[in-house]
């Protein structure tokens, strides 16, 4: 009898850690935004949305750094997905599985573990002085390409693993080319996954302060950035500014920043989520 | 226990039982199709199959049999290559399709792969619509019409008797059907692409009895126009459905003859205690 009333004990005791654990992580985020709506409600309006930074606080707004996070999330998608699913599908669909291939596999595991900051440092030797391009969109977009891919190649393949091999054997059995195979049956099958890694590594490059001030993005720009070798600025670094300065009004219009930002992550991964819905619906059918 | 199992093959309706000597007969007019030539096979260390000699004829079904792990659905993969994809897989020996050895420098295996359907123990149809999965083999040979693929994909649907259950509804995810449907799909899958042969590696295993005589019928009207292998663990569909049996065991076939003689008076006698039950 008591043995049992102490495993009840038990239980409810987990029951309760388990209920503080949650509510101190959902309380730390209702603070963080709590704290973020309150100081920069007041300055979130059109005006905010679409002036150039100012010296004077109620006349400064984000458009540049949101239209640099624009471009650099833009360009970086476009680097970054085909890159990520043609290395994926090679290493599920065409590599032998040897010491090799184990290799490559441990470093792309490795290189998802690297600080950003030391991407922005490579981006800055690389692109930037070697490649000569220059404080320029595309060279933040490449830097944030290499930060990403492993991650995107990570996730796309695991969901191209997860596509059932019988329906590889199907294909082959009726003479289709590796590539068909791939392209065909697995990849329709993993893009559901595919995708939504790739949102939500995307998602995670918004964010992305360090290796953006490595490439040195622009603090103060009163221009919007028309190609991708312009110089720019992003959402995070404009934050970062605002925070640093004196005045406690600037502190807010960080405040209302974050929100944007917040916004724009939100978005994106509304979109991903909305897009593997869809696709799995139609993939089950 | 056999004549138990050639009682039921004569009790069955479906089946028009030949004699002894008309069997013979039929299988003496067949030339081989399939020709294992001392043909040996490894995955990695372990030797999978070993010195097979094994003729296959045209236009009949031939069983293949034995306890699990015998070597038989390794056989059977032999056939079309797929075993190319397993790594590590080795092969020694020949395998000669109208006397043509598959494993041959000159043999394109897509090719090869096109002249052979195949049907998977579970069925395996791929997650699109019914039309779709008749329609892709064709297409990735290169056939676009339209016209032509419906005409295929009628043609194919009506050669593994599901038709008229899914004429209406060909639009429909695959997944849509029962098992013994699915199984049909992808027969009708493998018939799409025109073959000569047709392996069939334990097709009913998934299924259950109403849907397994279902796909029997289908083999025994196969074979008049395709050379059909089958792979089962089954002894009463080896005794119902083939003309010819091979019974594997431990990676080499031991006995192969007339599917008849194999089970009224098999020679070896591993063969012998199989069938009559006293292992497997």
């Amino acid at each position: 009898m008591s043995n049992v009333n102490q495993r009840h004990l038990k239980g409810r005791l987990l029951f309760a850690a388990g209920v503080i654990a949650v509510s101190i992580s959902l309380l730390s985020l209702v603070a963080l935004l709590l704290d973020s709506f309150l100081d920069g409600l007041p300055y979130l309006n059109w005006g905010f949305l679409t002036s150039y930074p100012s010296r004077f606080p109620d006349q400064a707004g984000i458009l540049p750094a949101l239209f640099g996070t624009i471009w650099i999330v833009g360009l970086t998608a476009l680097f970054s997905f085909p890159l990520g699913v043609f290395a994926a599908v090679y290493l599920e669909e065409y590599a032998p599985k040897n010491r090799l291939t184990d290799l490559i596999q441990l470093n792309i595991a490795n290189l998802a573990g690297v600080p950003s900051i030391v991407y922005g440092l490579l981006g800055l030797g690389l692109f930037v002085e070697s490649l000569a391009m220059g404080r320029v969109i595309l060279a933040g977009a490449l830097t944030m390409t290499l930060l990403i891919l492993p991650v995107i190649i990570i996730t796309a393949r695991e969901a191209i693993r997860s596509v059932p091999k019988e329906y590889r054997e199907g294909a082959f059995a009726l003479g289709a080319t590796r590539w068909q195979v791939a392209r065909q049956i697995v990849l329709p099958e993993a893009f559901p996954g595919i995708l939504t890694g790739t949102i939500l590594s995307l998602s995670r490059a918004i964010g992305e302060a360090a290796p953006m001030i490595a490439i040195a993005a622009l603090a103060y720009v009163r221009f919007l950035p028309t190609s991708p070798l312009d110089r720019f600025t992003v959402m995070p670094i404009q934050i970062y500014n605002w925070i640093n300065m004196p005045r406690v009004e600037f502190r807010e219009l960080a405040a209302a920043g974050i929100i944007v930002l917040l916004i724009v992550l939100l978005a994106m991964n509304s979109v991903a989520i909305f897009i593997r819905n869809k696709y799995q619906k139609r993939a089950v059918g | 226990m056999y004549e138990n199992i050639l009682r039921n093959r004569s009790a069955d309706p479906d089946i028009e039982l030949m004699s002894n000597e008309d069997q013979e007969l039929r299988l003496l007019q067949r030339n081989d199709k399939i020709c294992f030539r001392s043909f040996n096979l490894w995955y990695g260390e372990k030797q999978a199959l070993k010195d097979i000699n094994l003729d296959i004829k045209n236009n009949i079904l031939t069983a293949i049999m034995g306890p699990s792990g015998c070597g038989k659905s390794s056989l059977l993969r032999s056939i079309n290559r797929i075993n190319d994809l397993i790594q590590n897989c080795r092969t020694t020996g020949e395998v000669l399709i109208d006397r043509e050895d598959i494993y041959g420098g000159k043999v394109d295996v897509y090719d090869l792969r096109r002249r052979i359907g195949m049907v998977f123990q579970k069925p395996n149809p791929f997650p699109k619509s019914i039309y779709e999965n008749v329609a892709y083999g064709p297409r990735i040979h290169g056939t676009t019409d339209k016209t032509d693929l419906d005409t295929i994909v009628e043609k194919s649907l009506r050669g593994a008797a599901l038709w008229d259950e899914v004429k209406d509804r060909l639009k429909d995810n695959a997944y849509s059907l029962s098992g013994g449907q699915q199984q049909r799909l992808c027969i009708a899958r493998a018939l799409s692409i025109e073959p000569e042969i047709i392996l069939m590696d334990e097709p009913c295993s998934a299924l259950d009895p109403i849907a397994t005589s279902k796909i029997e019928a289908l083999m025994r009207q196969l074979k008049e126009a395709y050379t059909v292998v089958l792979v089962t663990h089954n002894l009463q569909q080896a005794a119902r459905v083939s003309d010819m049996t091979a019974f594997m065991y431990i990676g080499e076939v031991i006995e192969f003859g007339n599917t008849t003689d194999i089970f009224e008076d098999p020679q070896k006698e591993l063969t012998e205690k199989y069938i009559t039950g006293k292992f497997g």
